[in-house]
């Protein structure tokens, strides 16, 4: 046992030339989980390298490992077939390893070039950090302010900030973690020509993802993680998205379906000219929203983060209230000054953006955080008493429809897996059959099998009746999902145009905000 | 002759200010690390009296006010191992810190009540200290309020003019991120803290060995607290420290003289006032300058445990 492990974690001899970067034999265990087993990963230069896997399969853990900031339990990194040691992200970096982080390693209340200065390898002194922020800008197209505070800053900025700050070290690999989930299609394309030219350069790439089709367009190989297994290498190009999902996920995953002939009823959720001021300083207000959902339906509100999509939400559940009662309607009835329970009585029900700490409590258990939203629209209490045994019963309902995966009988919602999690948050709401349901990011970093779930089980809610909002920054997901579409922009909303009827780049356009590419309505 | 009297005025005001701009720098920089550290009353206590006891001890004002300083230092280490070594909760510990400080201070000065001490030598040039108007107040100071002083000015060019205050902030705002940038963030913190407890040690010095000069149990008489106050009303700068602390000053100065004229006020009333005027002038600069972001340091009082 022992000499296999020792003989699977030394350098094997490969075909080909010597790797940039090498990973071999990676172990990494926490306590009794193992999250990487036995990793194999060769980087060549001039490439870009795709790792794929769902959520949970180790990527994170393999990528940290590269970049210094775990030590492997077991097995070795090499750098043109040397042996090195990666103890800090120092040492990384000067092997020529740069990371751009998917949650922006950034901190908010420093300046642009600040936060650069941090890495910098000498003392910065402001004007000639500025200079060469500015250069980079105009080489690359990734245009700086250096005197800005990051919280200021849109996610396309930030990741920009992440980019320059890299490449600022001239680096020979970078490591790009899910780089496109906060950016817009606009800001997705400008960050692909930069990564191949960053290729065209000789650096090396790892492109981590859940895009399959980002990864089919700018990868030529790439690595699939399963469980912390490589349990495949392969031409992404060779591959269709469906084979690839289907490789990351040990089975095929479930296409989603339309179940047709769910007839459009009557207007159940509608917003009236709603108008609320922003909340704080980060926020958006909102102008003028009017929007009608029928039974049935499902409308996707399109948009870039921060264009007032978490005031809208709030709006819609009652954590904000409107100071016309009539400007939100649900199955005809003003409830605009109504708080959430008032409204969740009143059959409505909300599953918010933020898994953690917003939609459920993470130190708390999941039939504790059934009886978070369920309280009122189940029989969960009894004379303002609880009934654990109800809410287990209730969580187990949701655990076993939605298929969700956990350690334990009850355990702490922050125990579980992002995509396993947001299965029970949806399901939790789902299960109430409601009459209207408004949901923000549905599978935002959610792996495809999760996500294909609960896709399939806001389709099959909407055949029952119900009137479904989903407000997405995926345009995949909400022409998947919706029968028609409307765009969030500053605040203000377009007219809603049928999914059939639009495509995904005037979409595109109306989320950047040029309004003269609205399609053309028929008038 | 006005000219002497409010000079004589500044000097006072200048006096009774230099132990909160000390306490209150130090608690300035830890926070600024991310650190809160409740146990400043305690750590300038102890600072006091370990001062005083030193001082009587081997008759060396400097080695009082450097036992002060270490005083203070060594209860910050303490607190740093709890809170940064061992995670433990800021609010907590440094709340258990300030009971333990009160405790060891009442210990060490107990053989050293009502003994009274000449006060720490004062600046004098000949000439310079003379001069009418301005010479005590510039020229005729004590070490402690230049060292406060010069304080001010290092903190400031620490904090925002060097890469090591640069990181600092950082940790401050981000522990999670500056962590992942491979940044040191125990160290730094830890280091913070220490700096924090001696400063906190070395107000608490100026009291006992210039400032009275005796030694009483309590005798901090909550400036600690004030300190921690100044720091968040003065949003975590070093010169609107100062500039609450020698209005904190100000404002001790003329309720002394309030009381002395007889102004028919109760006496507890006047005593209050310097805490009043210090909370309202700092809240009234607080409010208003927000433009965005956060004005604390974003992690303040989060512990952090890097995995490895």
């Amino acid at each position: 046992m022992e000499a296999a492990r020792s003989a699977s974690a030394s350098p094997r001899p490969q075909a080909g030339p010597t790797p940039l970067f090498g990973a071999y034999g990676i172990v990494k265990r926490f306590g009794g989980f193992t999250a990487n087993d036995g990793v194999d990963l060769e980087i060549r230069a001039g490439e870009i390298h795709a790792l794929l896997g769902e959520n949970g399969a180790g990527k994170s853990t393999l990528m940290k490992i590269l970049y210094g900031l775990l030590e492997p339990t077991e097995g070795v990194v090499t750098h043109q077939g040397d042996i090195v040691q990666l103890p800090n992200p120092d040492a990384a970096r000067r092997l020529g390893i740069g990371m751009v982080f998917q949650h922006f390693s950034l901190c908010e209340n420093l300046t642009v070039a600040e936060n650069i200065a941090l890495v910098m390898p000498r003392d910065f002194s402001g004007r000639a950090l500025a200079d060469r922020i500015a250069k980079l800008g105009i080489d690359y197209g990734l245009h700086l302010e250096p005197d800005r505070p990051v919280w200021s800053l849109s996610a396309g900025e930030r990741q920009r900030i992440e980019i320059v700050r890299c490449l600022l070290q001239d680096p020979k690999l970078v490591i790009l973690d899910e780089p496109t989930s906060v950016l817009t299609p606009g800001e997705a394309e400008v960050l692909f020509s930069v990564l191949e030219r960053l290729r065209a350069e000789g650096r090396a790439l790892l492109y981590i993802s859940h895009r399959l089709d980002e990864v089919r367009r700018l990868c030529v190989r790439a690595t699939i993680l399963r469980a912390g297994k490589v349990v495949s290498a392969c031409n992404p190009r060779e591959e269709t998205a469906r084979s690839l999902a289907a490789m990351m996920v040990g089975s095929a995953v479930r296409e989603v379906t339309v179940r047709g002939g769910g007839a459009v009823g009557r207007e159940r959720l509608a917003l009236d000219r709603l108008a609320l001021p922003a909340p704080g300083l980060h926020a958006t207000a909102l102008r003028d929203v009017s929007l009608s959902v029928a039974g049935g339906e499902i409308l996707g509100i399109a948009g870039i983060a921060g264009n007032g999509q978490a005031e809208l939400f709030a709006a819609l559940s009652g954590e904000v209230r409107a100071a016309d009662p009539a400007s939100v309607r649900l199955d005809g009835a003003p409830v605009g000054d109504l708080g959430i329970t008032a409204r969740r009585r009143l059959g409505a029900a909300f599953v918010p953006e933020e898994r953690n700490g917003h939609a459920a409590a993470p130190a708390m258990s999941l039939s504790e955080n059934a009886l978070l939203s369920r309280h009122s629209t189940a029989p969960l209490t009894r004379f303002g008493l609880l009934r654990p045994g109800a809410a287990r019963a209730l969580a187990q309902r949701v655990i076993t429809a939605f298929d969700v995966r956990k350690a334990g009988p009850d355990p702490a919602a922050g125990t579980l897996s992002g995509g396993n999690l947001q299965k029970f948050v949806v399901g939790r709401e789902i299960l109430a059959e409601p009459g209207t349901l408004v949901i923000n990011q549905p599978t935002w970093g959610v792996d495809a099998a999760a996500a294909a779930h609960i896709r399939q089980a806001v389709i099959d809610l909407a055949a029952r009746g119900t009137a479904i909002l989903v407000i997405s920054q995926d345009l995949d997901e909400l022409f998947e999902l919706a029968g028609s579409i409307a765009v969030l922009h500053d605040g203000t909303l377009s007219a809603a145009v049928p999914a059939a009827e639009t495509t995904r780049e005037a979409i595109g356009l109306l989320m950047g905000g040029s309004s003269d590419a609205a399609p053309a309505p028929a008038h | 002759m006005t000219l002497d009297i409010v000079q004589m005025v500044l000097v006072t005001v200048l006096a009774a200010a230099t132990p909160l701009i000390l306490a209150g720098l130090g608690e300035l920089v830890a926070e600024r690390s991310g650190v809160l550290n409740l146990g400043v009353e305690g750590m300038m206590i102890f600072g006091a009296a370990v001062s005083f006891a030193l001082a009587m001890q081997t008759g060396s004002t400097l080695l009082g006010a450097l036992g002060g300083a270490g005083a203070g230092l060594g209860l910050a280490a303490l607190f740093g191992l709890l809170t940064v070594g061992l995670a433990a909760n800021q609010v907590a510990s440094g709340l258990s810190l300030t009971i333990l400080g009160l405790g060891l201070s009442g210990l060490v000065g107990a053989n050293y009540v009502g003994i009274k001490r000449d006060p720490a030598p004062h600046l004098a040039i000949p000439g310079l200290t003379d001069l009418p108007g301005i010479g005590r107040l510039l020229f005729g100071q004590d070490a402690f309020v230049y060292t406060a002083v010069a304080l001010v000015a290092a903190v400031s060019w620490f904090l925002w003019r060097t890469r090591a205050g640069l990181t600092l902030r950082a940790i401050g705002d981000d522990p999670v991120a500056t962590h992942a940038l491979g940044l040191k963030v125990r160290r730094v913190r830890f280091l913070s803290v220490l700096f924090g407890g001696a400063c906190a040690g070395l107000g608490g010095a100026y009291l006992a060995l210039a400032y009275t000069p005796f030694w009483s149990p309590g005798m901090t008489a909550g400036r600690g607290w004030i300190a921690l106050a100044l720091v968040v009303f003065a949003s975590w700068r070093p010169l609107r420290v100062a500039a609450g602390a020698l209005l904190f000053g100000g404002a001790t100065v003329l309720q002394l003289h309030a009381q002395a004229a007889g102004l028919g006020l109760p006496g507890q009333l006047l005593s209050a006032l310097p805490y009043l005027a210090t909370i309202l002038a700092l809240v009234l600069l607080s409010l208003g300058r927000r433009q965005g972001g956060s004005l604390a340091p974003a992690a303040l009082g989060r512990v952090f445990t890097p995995s490895r």
